[in-house]
Order: C-alpha cells, then sequence, then structure tokens
C-alpha cells in the first residue's frame, strides 16, 4: 500500500489524482455530520454533537499535520511532505466550522452570551487563542510565503506547538466524569512532540 | 403501563413537553456510559425485577423492603416537571410517582435524622460504565438530601414516565426527581435509602468539590467554575434558532422551596 502510493507520486497523473482524493476525502467528515443533521439523525440535542464532532476532527486534523514529519522520517515516506500544508488549512477549516457552530447553534449569535463566553470561560478563551494563531500560519503556508519569509517561517510556523497545547487545554478542560479519550490524545501529541525533542538533543 | 395515575397536579408546569424519544435516548446515566445515547443502547437488559432498596440509619424500621412492598397502597401521580442539568441544557418531563416524604414516613425517622443518603445499584457485570478504569466518579453514585428537602412535596420518587414505567435508561425501577436541583441530583435506580445525623457527601462533590456541592440549588447566579448557569438551552432546540431561555432561580420553583433556604449564602452552598 505504502509502496504503491510512493509509486503514483512518480507520475503527475498519480499525484494529481492522489491529492483530490486526500481532498475530498478531509471534507468527508463535514459531509457526514451534516447529512446526519439534515436527516434529523442527531437526537435531543444536535447542536452539541455537531459542535462536539467538528471539535475533534479539528484536533485530529492539526495532530495529522503534526505526525507528518515522524511518520516521513520514521517510516521513509517522503511523499507525505506534500500534505502537511492541506492537513493543517483542514485543522484550520475544522476549528472555524466548529466555532461558527457554536456561535450559531448554542449561543445563537447572541452578543451578550457571545462576549460572556469568549471573555469568561477559560476553555473557551484557550481553544479561540488557538484559532486565532492559526490564522497567520494558515496566510504564511504559501511556498511564496515561505520564500519571502526565509528562516523567519520557520520560527513563525513554530507557533503550531503552542497551538496544539492550547487545542489540547481546550479539550482537557471539558472532561466531566471519563478521562480515556483525552488522555489518547495527550499520549498521541506527546509522542509526535517528544520526536522532535529527541531529534533535536540526541 | 402503569395503573392510572392522578393527572394535573398543582405542581405541574404546562411548558411544552419533551418528546418521548428525547427523554428516553438523551440520558446521563455514566453507570451505562459517558454518551448521552450510551444508557439508551446500553441499558436494555437491565434486570429491575426483583428489586429490593435497604433502609438503614437512623430509622425505626430499617430492612430490605421489596419494590412490591415499597409501591403497595401508594397512590401514583403525574407532575410534569422542568428538568435542569448542570450541563445548562433542560426539558420538560412528565413524570409518574409519588411524594418520597410519603416513604420516608413509614420508615419512621428517628429524631437524629438529619440527611437521607441515597445510593444508585453498583453491579458492573450490568452497567459497563462502573466498568471503566478510566472514570472520576466512585461507584456506587451516591445522593444526598436534607431532611426538610426530601420531606418537601415537590420532592418525588418517580416509577414511570410519560404513563408508562420508566425504561431502564431513565433510572428504572426506581428513580429521584428533585426539579429545583440540577439533575445530578436526581438519582436513578434506588437500592438505598439511609438516614444520618451528617451530611452525606455526594458522588460529584466527592469528584469535583469545587465544582458540585451538597445543595446543587439550580442558581443563575452563581456560575459553574467552567461554564455560566445564567441561560440554558432548552431541548429540543432547532439548529439555526437555539432555544436559549433565562436559568430561573431554584428553576422557577422559588415560590415553594425558597424559603427552606433563608438566611443561607448560596454561594457558599452551592
Amino acid at each position: 500500500m505504502v509502496l504503491s502510493i510512493a509509486a503514483l507520486h512518480r507520475s503527475t497523473v498519480g499525484r494529481w489524482s492522489f491529492w483530490t482524493l486526500m481532498f475530498i476525502g478531509s471534507l468527508a467528515p463535514l459531509g457526514w455530520i451534516s447529512l446526519q443533521a439534515v436527516q434529523q439523525q442527531l437526537g435531543a440535542d444536535p447542536a452539541q454533537v455537531i459542535v462536539t464532532f467538528l471539535g475533534i476532527w479539528a484536533l485530529r486534523f492539526l495532530w495529522l499535520s503534526l505526525a507528518i514529519t515522524p511518520a516521513r522520517r520514521l517510516l521513509g515516506m517522503a511523499w507525505l511532505q506534500r500534505y502537511r500544508r492541506m492537513l493543517g488549512l483542514y485543522a484550520l477549516f475544522y476549528a472555524t466550522v466548529h466555532l461558527l457552530a457554536v456561535a450559531t447553534f448554542i449561543l445563537g449569535w447572541r452578543p451578550d452570551l457571545l462576549l460572556r463566553e469568549l471573555t469568561e470561560r477559560p476553555y473557551i478563551i484557550a481553544g479561540f487563542a488557538a484559532w486565532i494563531l492559526l490564522l497567520p500560519l494558515a496566510v504564511t503556508s504559501t511556498q511564496g510565503w515561505q520564500r519571502r519569509l526565509g528562516k523567519r517561517w520557520k520560527r513563525l510556523h513554530w507557533l503550531v506547538y503552542p497551538i496544539a497545547l492550547l487545542a489540547l487545554l481546550h479539550f482537557v478542560w471539558l472532561i466531566r466524569a471519563g478521562y480515556l479519550e483525552v488522555l489518547i490524545y495527550t499520549l498521541i501529541l506527546a509522542f509526535l512532540l517528544g520526536y522532535r525533542l529527541y531529534l533535536k538533543w540526541r | 403501563k402503569l395503573r392510572a395515575a392522578q393527572k394535573s397536579s398543582v405542581f405541574s408546569t404546562d411548558e411544552p413537553l419533551a418528546p418521548y424519544e428525547h427523554v428516553t435516548g438523551y440520558n446521563n446515566f455514566y453507570e451505562f456510559g459517558l454518551g448521552k445515547d450510551d444508557p439508551k443502547a446500553y441499558a436494555q437488559n437491565f434486570k429491575t425485577d426483583p428489586w429490593s432498596v435497604e433502609i438503614s440509619g437512623e430509622v425505626h424500621k430499617p430492612g430490605t423492603y421489596q419494590l412490591e412492598d415499597i409501591l403497595k397502597g401508594v397512590d401514583l401521580e403525574e407532575r410534569i416537571y422542568r428538568l435542569r442539568c448542570v450541563e445548562a441544557w433542560s426539558m420538560v418531563i412528565p413524570w409518574v410517582g409519588f411524594p418520597l416524604a410519603s416513604l420516608l414516613k413509614r420508615f419512621e425517622p428517628t429524631g437524629n435524622a438529619r440527611y437521607v443518603e441515597f445510593t444508585t445499584l453498583h453491579d458492573p457485570k450490568q452497567m459497563p460504565g462502573q466498568r471503566s478504569r478510566f472514570g472520576t466518579i466512585d461507584w456506587p453514585y451516591v445522593e444526598g438530601l436534607r431532611m426538610d428537602e426530601a420531606m418537601h412535596p415537590l420532592t418525588l420518587l418517580a416509577v414511570g414516565v410519560y404513563g408508562d414505567a420508566l425504561p431502564p435508561q431513565n433510572g428504572a425501577p426506581l428513580r429521584l426527581v428533585v426539579p429545583w436541583k440540577y439533575g445530578f441530583k436526581s438519582i436513578k435506580s434506588i437500592v438505598g435509602i439511609r438516614f444520618t445525623e451528617q451530611m452525606p457527601v455526594n458522588s460529584w462533590q466527592r469528584t469535583a468539590p469545587r465544582e458540585y456541592g451538597f445543595y446543587a440549588n439550580v442558581n443563575p447566579s452563581v456560575n459553574h467554575p467552567r461554564w455560566s448557569q445564567s441561560t440554558e438551552r432548552r431541548l429540543p432546540s432547532s439548529l439555526f434558532s437555539p432555544n436559549i431561555i433565562d436559568t430561573q432561580p431554584f428553576n422557577g420553583y422559588a415560590d415553594q422551596v425558597a424559603d427552606l433556604y433563608s438566611g443561607m449564602d448560596l454561594r457558599k452552598w452551592y
């Protein structure tokens, strides 16, 4: 499988078809939840289900984008590098839809509630800060900006680490009775960040 | 089907009811899993017959009572109550039950009985949530009321909902309903009632004492440390016009219960 994908990337047609597949596949979670919502399959509180679902997918794409470098080095999958930008942008995309879902479905765009949530709720402030910090990374994610910024590009995109920690904090802060799911995400992130420290200090 | 329950209690609200499938498909009952749809999915084979309740503590007639004996000669009535969850959503639910006070009096509490402690069944074989190693609650689930709260006419022991027997996910066969307190006070599938002199430590207070207290009265002016309690979403709520309403002190039952707490600092006794 891995070999064949690598082989696929040796031809232009192969590269483009796989890129398209990844692009459309990443929209599948949004398509699925929208369909469920339209068919009223989400139970008594569809708002909460949608918001949680989108938030989890934002986190997953962020973790995936952070997994590219370790996967590339540990598994020798050089072709993965091409998808780091797409995964990062999808993390922002799902985080944005998540945020819009909160504002629309949970808070009904009521100014007093929006203000209250953004100023008084630590877990929301952490999540919102992560979203804000993702914006400059998305803007400068093109090759043009990469060239223009040179060395500073790397320094700027180092922000993805505090962003990941803020996103995790946002998630941890929401725990009520069970921490298994959060624990799994924490361990994966610990590995992804730990591997980088290992590369740096070995 | 339950035997004909007396309708239209003076305590009932006339607000629109949450649909049956939401009342019975959207539940916090962590013994069966953390997801709102877990209880319905995993509680269907829950055994509620035979069922007994152990009465203990400061009481003249302790012992283990069969559910049939508890329900013998009890007049069931329908009570349509608002249920406000501590997570800031609410529903209107037509319970069927009887006042807790009528049952407690039968056991003849002693003069030392100042609180009542309730316990949910602990049976990891039947309750998958109790087998999880990653939970934060010490099983069994425990709740408590002050004696005057327990004796209040609003405080209900429910055996049914929507005119039918309670489904397992709603706390069959016997659960508490205390409509002026957050939903977690309304303990489900009760197997123990203990009369005590000391204030019991309820499960959520033990888990997170900064966030959950003993009283847990619905109070829009005391926020949960992580979220606001000043508004709630009344379910079912439509996506594009969420049904956000202002939370009422004591969940709208202040006229009946506020005097139970006169002179108490409700910020301290949250």
